[in-house]
């Protein structure tokens, strides 16, 4: 690991004024990074990919660890940690979809370090990016993607563009996608409050810039209003192995299911398919005013492909991503025991 | 990092030592990054590169003075404290060697820093035993042989006494699940899950 200085931040103040930046663009570099869990940065620092001047740590920032569910919203610190949230009886029981987002997500000893606002900004894992002697468009701008023509096995079919294929490798985001949750951002310049949906880029000509974020802006909390989605809806995650693992393909899906059976609404999301959170909302279309049948499920999710682009050894994401969702939506049918 | 006989005796030492160098010279690719990193004006507290710290190990206090502020957890307890017992197997979080307990959670040594650990209470594997009597779980160990080389037990074992705390090794799926985090390469698994699962049974 490059040696950098240490600082903790003692207020929000002092942890967005440092200027903390978000992409990994060196030539933009202000040379701070802010450390909350650690478990993705550590691993960005010991590889050579990252090489901050200075760390900003701001697990010490009081207040930022709550779980608030009084209201209409929940309310997730971003310093809560994984674990936490994920065992928290009230998220387990009123959102499904989070609860088991988080507990498929690395292993119970990262679960204990990483915070929710850090795992909302984990890098990829394409193995270019994390490679420090290949080139990679994401780390080293303009330096070429060999995934395109390369090992891409496990990289991206949606979202992506010439420029890179990396594999958004998060859970915990798409869980919250489906909820349309909300991420509240501080800055020197205040507060902002942005749809999750927003947070994240896909790479487009620009794949060093993974989300919205500026300079010195600091994920403060999460907020998921209370829907129908927030009570049925589940996490479907499908890997290599079965567990400690990361998605080849995974849907998070929430459905509102009138007491004749029929879908009022529905929403899906995606993982381990695109470059970033990604909402299936024709899948979504299809299932409105019909009942959840096997047949229904498999039917709405062949369009989840729409607009996917391989290439060559991920082609068959594609296939795959589609039956989880049928397979996700199917499960969903059945929570609380009510399936249509 | 410094070495200790145990280190020096072990064969894996020389391939890591390559993967470092390896390490630091695909690294140097970046080294403009660092040169405009230290060039950029640093707003707020300026932090420190070395660092004074107390860490609560084992019931103990111990003072480290003049610590580079990235040595992580794991680093401080083997290379400054010489508390071998636990081992650095990946270094990136993925196979659970270092697992320790901070506050009474396990946690991978190696993915946080020792400067972030300080007024917390550390357990690692050598505060298990209390004197000569060996913990449950290490003696379940032994009865069950849940281990051939041995360098991923002390990891093992602090993340499967966590494991039968959190009440989460209900079933052999169930420990199978929540121990996901400790790989063994010589594939004792099926005697690591019959020993937690013995130490979960005498502790119900």
């Amino acid at each position: 690991m490059t040696p950098f200085a240490y600082a903790r931040a003692r207020t929000l103040a002092e942890a967005v004024g440092s200027g903390a930046e978000h992409r990994s663009d060196v030539g933009h570099s202000t040379g701070t990074d802010f450390l909350a869990g650690g478990t993705d940065m550590i691993q960005l620092m010991r590889e050579g990919l990252r090489r901050p001047a200075r760390i900003m740590d701001v697990t010490g920032l009081a207040g930022l660890d709550y779980i608030d569910i009084d209201g209409p919203v929940l309310r997730l610190g971003a310093l809560v940690r994984m674990s936490d949230a994920a065992a928290h009886p009230q998220v387990r029981e009123g959102y499904r979809v989070i609860s088991e987002a988080l507990l498929l997500s690395a292993s119970a000893q990262v679960r204990n370090l990483a915070t929710l606002g850090g795992n909302l900004l984990q890098r990829t894992r394409c193995g270019y990016f994390r490679d420090p002697g290949a080139p990679c468009n994401k780390r080293a701008p303009g330096s070429g993607c060999p995934a395109i023509p390369g090992q891409n096995r496990l990289n991206a079919v949606l979202g992506v563009s010439d420029q890179c294929i990396a594999t958004y490798a998060g859970d915990f985001a798409n869980a919250l996608l489906a909820l349309d949750a909300r991420v509240r951002i501080a800055s020197d310049q205040g507060e902002r409050v942005i749809p999750l949906a927003d947070l994240h880029r896909a790479p487009d000509q620009t794949p060093w810039i993974e989300t919205q974020l500026a300079h010195g802006e600091f994920i403060s909390a999460i907020e998921a209003p209370t829907s129908f989605a927030t009570w049925r809806s589940h996490y479907l995650k499908v890997r290599d192995r079965r567990s400690f693992e990361w998605a080849l393909a995974s849907a998070a899906v929430a459905l509102d299911i009138a007491p004749d059976g029929t879908v009022r609404d529905a929403r899906i999301a995606v993982g381990g398919v695109a470059t970033r959170p990604w909402r299936l909302s024709a899948v979504e279309d299809r299932l409105r005013g019909r009942r959840v049948t096997a047949d229904v499920a498999r039917e709405a999710a062949q369009v989840a492909g729409d607009g996917a682009m391989a290439h060559g050894r991920n082609a068959y994401k594609i296939e795959l991503m589609r039956r989880t969702v049928a397979r996700a939506i199917e499960e969903t049918g059945m929570v609380g025991g009510t399936a249509a | 990092m410094t070495r200790d006989g145990g280190e020096a005796a072990d064969p894996d030492w020389s391939r890591r030592e390559i993967m470092i160098t390896a390490a630091a010279a695909g690294g140097s690719v970046m080294s403009m990054g660092t040169t405009a990193a230290a060039a950029a004006k640093i707003a707020g507290p300026a932090g420190d590169r070395t660092i004074d710290l107390v860490l609560t190990i084992n019931w103990t206090e111990h003072r480290l003075t003049g610590i580079e502020a990235h040595t992580t957890l794991l680093d401080a307890l083997r290379d400054h404290l010489h508390l071998t017992g636990t081992k650095k197997g990946c270094g990136l979080g993925q196979c659970g060697a270092c697992t320790v307990h901070v506050d009474g959670r396990r946690v991978n040594s190696c993915l946080t820093l020792a400067v972030m650990q300080q007024g917390k209470a550390i357990t690692t594997i050598e505060g298990l035993a209390v004197q000569e009597a060996l913990h449950p779980l290490q003696a379940a160990f032994v009865e069950h042989d849940g281990f051939q080389c041995g360098y991923c037990t002390p990891g093992q074992i602090m993340s499967g006494v966590a494991c039968i705390a959190e009440g989460h090794a209900g079933s052999d799926d169930e420990i199978r699940e929540w121990m996901s985090g400790n790989l063994c390469r010589c594939g004792a698994y099926s005697n690591i899950v019959a020993s937690i699962r013995q130490a979960a049974a005498g502790k119900a």
